[in-house]
């Protein structure tokens, strides 16, 4: 009874820590790409600064908008957060983790989407339907290539509950997974895509002609605001967990003692920082594409999640 | 997971090369520009020749170690420099070849790995080499080639094409067979160097008489039609 009650308390200190670790790591990536630029970065809080700032500032509705607009800032927040908590990041077989597989992973943040999406419509600017549009755009072709890598994993490991697959990848120790290389490189394709980063968006953009995420945030302000922003780095962050935890799960705690669970802290963050320095290198590398292009990236990173699914079945399972 | 924990640390290399080369495949099919498209094929050339390497040394075959040194400086350099040269003869640094139908193509590619996994099965199941699982890879290069050669237009495309559906038969004959037989081997290799350079003079004498590469231009019978 102890253990499980042991288990729910860390299943929430866990999602907590997503909560509270996605404005860090989001200060984090900014520091190093900064740092790349030739250019003083902002100091790693800055992002829990501006957060604050947000959320003592005025809350100012648009003309017209309906409760969609009011809602959906907490029913976005909500959704990624119960995403964050299916994710394993520094332990496994939490019973969050065994509640909801990865399918649901993919629903939740398809349910932030769209209600992210009707935001974005319901005020009736330009801008707001414009971004919605593109949204939808680049969502209904990355989210085949998610579920493609999510497949290979859930094959390979013949679980959808994440806890379980990284479980058995751990305990199989070192095998070199022709399908797993493909996955890894496809969901990457794909986590630049869902996040919002160069090259498929850019974060840091108040252009008109390039904005897809902005634009749909464009009508909001103080606490709505900060909820969006807030929702918009735990989703970079779960993004960034799944791959570091999945592809290199060494160092995550099994079992609940303190030492397993620092070590496992520890481990993620070292991943975690060098998983966002290795973006904030290819975003200093890249220029943004076309919005016409994104089609086309993401039609590569869906065959990139088939290799890897044939790769698996015909190199690995076959003979 | 199961019958890849099984291998060694080489022969998990070797699949894992062997997907790879697969991967360059879909690569060239992807690329538009004739550089690139010269460029990804040196590298699956490269690739080939460290498989090879890797199978001789898994297997214990030692010509395959010969075979894999003269498909490196081959494939892997020589035959790419003719092609480039070739291509910055004819003034095609920028040429591309057009973006239409690139996804369906390599969706299309996708479905003929596929079937050569569903071709290869029985052969699979006979065949008692480690590298069995690897056969259907090296049929389904074979047709990535050919289906390169059916979608591009440029005559360059074309060779790279037919040079990759080598690629593909030698890939297969190491992975089935520990390689053919040296004299075999050779004959081949030296039939595609003189085949590659063969169809530069071809590219010089098509362009002399049409003036273009598109080989699309060679059904129309005179100038006169548009």
């Amino acid at each position: 009874m102890a253990d499980h009650l042991t288990s729910w308390v860390l299943a929430l200190v866990q999602t907590a820590l997503f909560v509270a670790g996605a404005p860090l790591l989001a200060g984090w990536l900014k520091r190093v790409k900064c740092r790349l630029q030739n250019r003083r970065g902002p100091r790693l809080t800055q992002p829990y600064r501006d957060l604050l700032r947000l959320f003592r500032k005025e809350l100012l509705l648009p003309e017209g908008s309906s409760w969609v607009f009011r809602a959906a800032p907490y029913v976005i927040f909500g959704a990624i957060v119960l995403a964050a908590a299916v994710v394993p990041l520094i332990a496994l077989r939490l019973p969050t983790s065994a509640i909801a597989d990865v399918i649901v992973l993919v629903g939740f943040f398809a349910l932030a989407r769209f209600f992210l999406a009707l935001a974005g419509m319901d005020v009736g600017t330009a801008f707001g339907g414009m971004g919605a549009s593109r949204e939808m755009t680049v969502a209904s072709l990355a989210e085949p290539a998610l579920l493609m890598a999510v497949f290979t994993l859930a094959m390979s490991a013949g679980t959808t509950d994440l806890s379980v697959a990284i479980q058995r990848i751990l305990s199989s120790g070192l095998v070199i997974r022709p399908s797993f290389v493909f996955a890894l490189l496809g969901l990457l394709l794909v986590a630049v895509a869902e996040t919002g980063r160069i090259p498929v968006d850019n974060p840091a953009t108040h252009l008109e002609l390039t904005m897809i995420h902005e634009a749909m945030v464009l009508e909001y302000s103080g606490r709505h605001l900060a909820l969006m922003e807030w929702a918009a780095q735990i989703k970079f962050m779960i993004y960034a967990a799944l791959i570091a935890n999945i592809f290199l799960p060494w160092g995550i705690a099994v079992g609940f003692g303190f030492g397993a669970l620092a070590l496992g802290a520890a481990a993620v963050a070292v991943k975690l920082a060098l998983l966002a320095a290795l973006l904030a290198v290819s975003e200093t590398l890249l220029a943004k594409m076309r919005l016409f292009a994104a089609p086309q990236f993401l039609g590569f990173a869906y065959l990139l999640c088939l290799l890897g699914m044939l790769s698996h079945v015909i190199l690995e399972v076959g003979g | 997971m199961n019958a890849l924990q099984g291998l060694d640390l080489t022969r998990q290399l070797i699949l894992l090369l062997a997907a790879l080369v697969l991967f360059s495949s879909f690569a060239m099919l992807a690329q538009s520009r004739l550089v690139g498209l010269v460029r990804v094929f040196a590298w699956q050339g490269v690739l080939l020749a460290v498989t090879t390497g890797l199978v001789a040394y898994a297997s214990g075959h030692t010509h395959l170690y010969a075979s894999a040194v003269l498909t490196f400086f081959l494939k892997g350099l020589l035959i790419p420099w003719i092609l480039h040269r070739m291509v910055l003869r004819l003034g095609l640094e920028s040429a591309r070849e057009s973006d239409a139908y690139r996804t369906p193509v390599q969706l299309a590619g996708a479905g003929l790995v596929v079937f050569s996994y569903y071709v290869a099965l029985p052969v699979v199941q006979l065949s008692a080499l480690f590298t069995r699982n690897t056969i259907a890879v090296s049929l389904a290069v074979v047709l990535l080639g050919m289906l390169l050669m059916i979608s591009r237009h440029k005559a360059v495309s074309q060779v790279v094409g037919f040079m990759s559906i080598e690629n593909g038969l030698f890939f297969a004959a190491v992975v089935a067979t520990y390689g053919m037989p040296m004299v075999v081997e050779l004959g081949v290799a030296f039939d595609v160097l003189v085949a590659a350079i063969l169809f530069g003079v071809v590219f010089l004498q098509i362009r002399a008489s049409i003036d273009t590469l598109d080989v699309d231009r060679l059904n129309r019978l005179s100038e006169s039609e548009p």
